[in-house]
């Protein structure tokens, strides 16, 4: 049942990209770029319209105690600020202002276009892969 | 590419589909549907729910599949610049799996609970997208 979910749930996130346009590198971009002279807001409805439900999700994780097929809820978000965070986070952002494509959008755009979406994705994995084993060595 | 009203409709759509996937995941599964993390702890060795991911990254890439088909294929554009696509997906992955987490962990699933660490992650990366989209961005052009 757990992996039929995630099945759903993966899904949806990708029809969510795909019917928002987010799937496309240009539209992001247009929102990135403020000084283009043709700025698109849209990534922000997109953004605004995913915390709607989750900020409902939320509350009701938090009075249900466990979740529906097993396992846990997340634990408190953490406070702390370190390095690791902040510097993780502007790295991410220059990749992402340089292509236009985060990590969702980079999978779910694999059949919708050539070599640039799949190789940026293979790129990322790499990425993801040294970061995981640098993350892993410092403990 | 001009904005019109229907692309806000849309996107309120499109954002409120990738809401109810997150939430459908966090009730049911207990897990946060942050790409970045789904996606690394799926290339991670001894992942302890990789069957789940593994779905998840289907469903993700496998309905674009079927839009594609049955509806039309969505025209994008993307950059033809080699180096600004593999400098950036290196960047992507080592700098979400480094911050834990990206647009959807800290931008939808954090920001919807107030974390201090999502608010100051998405503060940061987006800040910084725009100054790279603004300034780096034109310094290897593409189409």
């Amino acid at each position: 049942m757990r992996i039929l979910v995630s099945l759903i749930a993966g899904g949806l996130f990708g029809l969510g990209l795909t019917v928002s346009d987010m799937v496309d590198p240009a539209r992001v971009l247009a929102f990135l770029d403020i000084a283009s002279g043709a700025w698109d807001p849209t990534l922000a409805f997109v953004l605004g319209g995913a915390m709607l439900p989750m900020a409902v999700a939320w509350p009701l994780a938090a009075s249900h105690g466990r979740p529906l097929f097993g396992g846990r809820f997340p634990g408190p978000a953490s406070l702390v600020l370190d390095a690791r965070l902040i510097g993780g986070a502007a790295l991410f952002g220059l990749g992402w202002g340089l292509v236009g494509l985060c990590p969702g959008p980079a999978l779910a755009a694999i059949p919708l276009d050539g070599w640039p979406v799949w190789t940026f994705a293979a790129a990322m994995l790499a990425g993801m892969l040294v970061a995981n084993s640098a993350t892993r060595a410092r403990g | 590419m001009i904005f019109d009203p229907t692309d806000a409709v849309m996107g309120l759509l499109g954002g409120l589909l990738i809401g109810v996937a997150a939430a459908l995941l966090l009730l049911a599964n207990g897990k946060i549907a942050g790409i970045s993390g789904i996606v690394a702890r799926t290339i991670r060795s001894g992942s302890a729910d990789r069957a789940e991911t593994i779905a998840f990254i289907a469903g993700l890439i496998g309905v674009p599949v079927v839009y594609r088909l049955a509806v039309a294929p969505p025209a994008i554009g993307i950059t033809d610049n080699a180096l600004a696509v593999v400098a950036g997906g290196l960047l992507v992955g080592f700098g979400t799996v480094l911050g834990n987490g990206c647009t959807s962990g800290h931008g939808v699933c954090g920001l919807s609970r107030l974390s201090l660490r999502s608010i100051v992650a998405v503060c940061v990366f987006m800040g910084v997208a725009v100054l790279s989209a603004v300034f780096l961005r034109p310094l290897l052009p593409g189409v």
